[in-house]
């Protein structure tokens, strides 16, 4: 680049990975982890209307990491810019930098549905499609060609497994998914996600459109995914965030990520002002 | 308002009460004789249609017949369903209805041929690959497609699809001189004057499948090639099926673009470049006004018609039956 204003105007990123490594610290077992998912300087546009403002964030692996923040303040925009669902959106505009093990997803050589491929999504409401139970844990098998490399009903069982759910629908693989309840739905969504063993789980409030009891069954079974998985959860409920995450990032309305801790810290000891406030109830 | 009476707790409507019910009921009345016009006369068609078919085989209409006429046969069933020469009007007549039948099945499958995979691909087209300018120009345009007159069809097929496009085809590549009418030009331009059903009505169903299941399949690094034909296809494919029913069901009907196009010819033939007739095409020819009432030929027009009532009838019950089959299954 001939104008650049970096001040180390000779950062790659294999300097930026080491740095992220100090900066991440520890993972649940005490060993370092490195950051699988990287933000600099990320700015989100939807036409005119600013989402997210500047965020620079490292997201460790193999943690539960919860992004919390009021209703609109960007969760759900940040979300979709790690698997790219943003570019569904046509107004969506995206600056700066958000990597992926170090490679930005933005560049121009990188193929979106092959991101997506390592990067699994699950929803708010659960979205199984109008298919049977195997079906829709194949599915992302299939679509990705890997049906015929594994084996299939194998890979089913062992998703359903991984979703706590193999028990209750083992007899019925061949009923619809629309036939669950919510709580299996969603469970079923898990499922999908993990069959083709991604690196990386997306949750947008996965759990904000069922009962508590569908919901803490989902809470306990996101504690296991992050021995597999790295798992980023945008939740608005708070409770939830500090039971099961490791790190918890806040953002503020305007879409700015305002503090970036491990969970205890956030919800303890909040270095801002201002999450100190919406920790509490009085912002928000 | 009478003051004498207990004015109740406000929900008496006070004195307007009685003419506004009256109203009512008036309205109600007048909605019900409007939608019971279309039923009676659906069944009036049903009944003049089955009256004068009955002189065709029988002699005399059931009317006739209730005033004592006598039931003599004319036109057995057996020579009607199986006989393989369709000319009433001939010096010999003979009354087999397989040759126009066979005219307007060829027409309804070798148009089907055409419009549902076109108008299947571009429903997905703007449903799922368009950007909103494109689809803005394309779908106003497929329905000027719809609405043009049918005779005008006809003529584009006698003007053009047969001597510009077909003809030269037929000579060079099979030696085949064809002549002003063919299976072929029917079937095409049928073809294309049912795509905009299929592609219209299709196009809605596939709208209405919720955005969720397309992101649900995108995250799981779905192209949008799978998207649209393994979750968008099957999720609608009710409506989409109910699409190709209603464009079968007008190929089964179409009268003036497929008389021009295909001609006066009763006969089975498996050359496309053949003139052939359907049985609508029969029937406009024997309607022109030489046909004397009271003819066997002037009968077999209600023959012909009660058939063609019975199999439009047919591709309706099938309709139904699928859409009740294959509901919508998303919520
Ligand atoms: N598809 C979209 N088109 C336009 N604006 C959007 C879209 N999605 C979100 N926004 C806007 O971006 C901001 C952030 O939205 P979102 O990321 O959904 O917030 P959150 O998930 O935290 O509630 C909001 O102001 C919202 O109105
Ligand atoms: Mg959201």
């Amino acid at each position: 680049m001939a104008t650049d204003h970096e001040s180390e105007p000779t950062t790659n990123d294999a300097q930026l990975i080491t740095t992220d490594v100090q900066a991440t610290g520890t993972g649940r077992n005490g060993e370092p982890t490195e950051p699988v998912v990287t933000a600099r300087d990320l700015d989100v546009h939807y036409g005119a209307e600013q989402a997210l403002n500047d965020v620079d964030i490292d997201i460790p692996e193999h943690r539960v990491t919860a992004i919390i923040g009021p209703s609109g303040c960007g969760k759900s925009t940040f979300l979709r810019c790690v698997n790219r669902m943003n570019d569904q959106i046509d107004s969506c505009r995206i600056d700066g930098e958000l990597s992926f093990h170090g490679k930005n997803v933005y560049d121009e050589d990188v193929d979106p549905v092959a991101l997506r491929r390592k990067i699994g999504m699950v929803f708010q409401k659960p979205n199984p499609f109008p298919k049977s139970i195997y079906d829709n844990v194949a599915y992302g098998l299939r679509v990705q060609g890997m049906a015929g490399d594994v084996d299939l009903d194998a890979a089913v069982e062992r998703a359903l497994r991984g979703a706590a759910l193999w028990d209750e629908v083992n007899d019925q693989l061949d009923s619809s998914g629309l036939d669950l309840s919510g709580g299996q739905q969603q469970r079923l969504c898990i499922a999908r996600a993990i069959a083709p063993d991604p690196e990386v789980i997306l949750m947008d409030e996965p759990t904000s459109a069922l009962d508590p009891v569908a919901a803490s069954k989902i809470e306990d079974l996101i504690d296991d995914l992050a021995d597999e998985y790295t798992v980023i959860i945008v939740t608005h409920n708070m409770q939830q965030a500090a039971r099961i995450s490791d790190k918890t990032a806040v953002f503020l309305t305007g879409g700015n990520l305002v503090e970036f801790d491990e969970t205890p810290t956030i919800f303890e000891n909040p270095a801002d002002d201002r999450v100190e406030d919406y920790i509490t109830g009085k912002f928000g | 308002m009478s003051t004498e009476t207990n004015p109740g707790p406000g929900i008496t409507g006070g004195g307007g009460a009685e003419e506004d019910m009256a109203a009512n009921r008036r309205a109600r009345r007048l909605l019900f004789g409007c939608a019971a016009i279309t039923v009676v006369t659906t069944l009036a068609i049903f009944f003049v249609l089955l009256d004068n078919a009955a002189s065709y085989f029988f002699g005399a209409r059931f009317t006739e017949m209730l005033l004592g006429a006598s039931a003599e046969r004319s036109v057995t069933f057996t020579e009607f369903f199986t006989g393989a020469r369709w000319a009433p009007d001939h010096a010999t007549p003979a009354h087999g209805v397989l040759p126009i039948v066979f005219g307007t099945l060829a027409i309804t499958v070798g148009a089907a041929f055409v419009s549902i995979p076109i108008g299947t691909a571009t429903a997905i087209y703007l449903s799922e690959y368009a950007s909103d300018g494109v689809r803005a120009k394309l779908k106003p345009t497929l329905e000027i497609l719809a609405g043009i007159p049918t005779i005008v069809y006809g003529y584009f097929a006698i003007a053009f699809i047969n001597p510009v496009v077909l003809s030269p085809i037929a000579e060079t590549l099979f030696g085949i001189n064809i002549g002003r009418y063919s299976m072929l030009s029917g079937m095409l331009v049928v073809g294309i004057m049912t795509i905009p059903m299929v592609s219209s009505i299709s196009e809605d169903a596939m709208s209405a499948v919720p955005d969720d299941l397309r992101n649900g399949a995108y995250a799981l690094g779905a192209t949008k090639f799978d998207v649209s034909t393994k979750i968008v296809l099957p999720a609608s494919i009710s409506g989409v099926f109910a699409s190709y029913i209603l464009a079968v069901s007008r190929a089964i009907g179409e009268t003036m673009a497929v008389t021009l196009a295909a001609g006066f010819n009763a006969n089975i033939t498996p050359n496309p470049f053949d003139e052939i007739m359907t049985m609508t095409a029969y029937m406009v020819s024997m309607a022109r006004g030489t046909t004397a009432v009271g003819t066997v030929e002037y009968q077999s027009l209600f023959a012909v018609g009660l058939l063609l009532f019975v199999m439009t009838l047919a591709m309706n019950l099938c309709n139904d039956w699928f859409k009740r089959r294959f509901q919508e299954e998303y919520r």
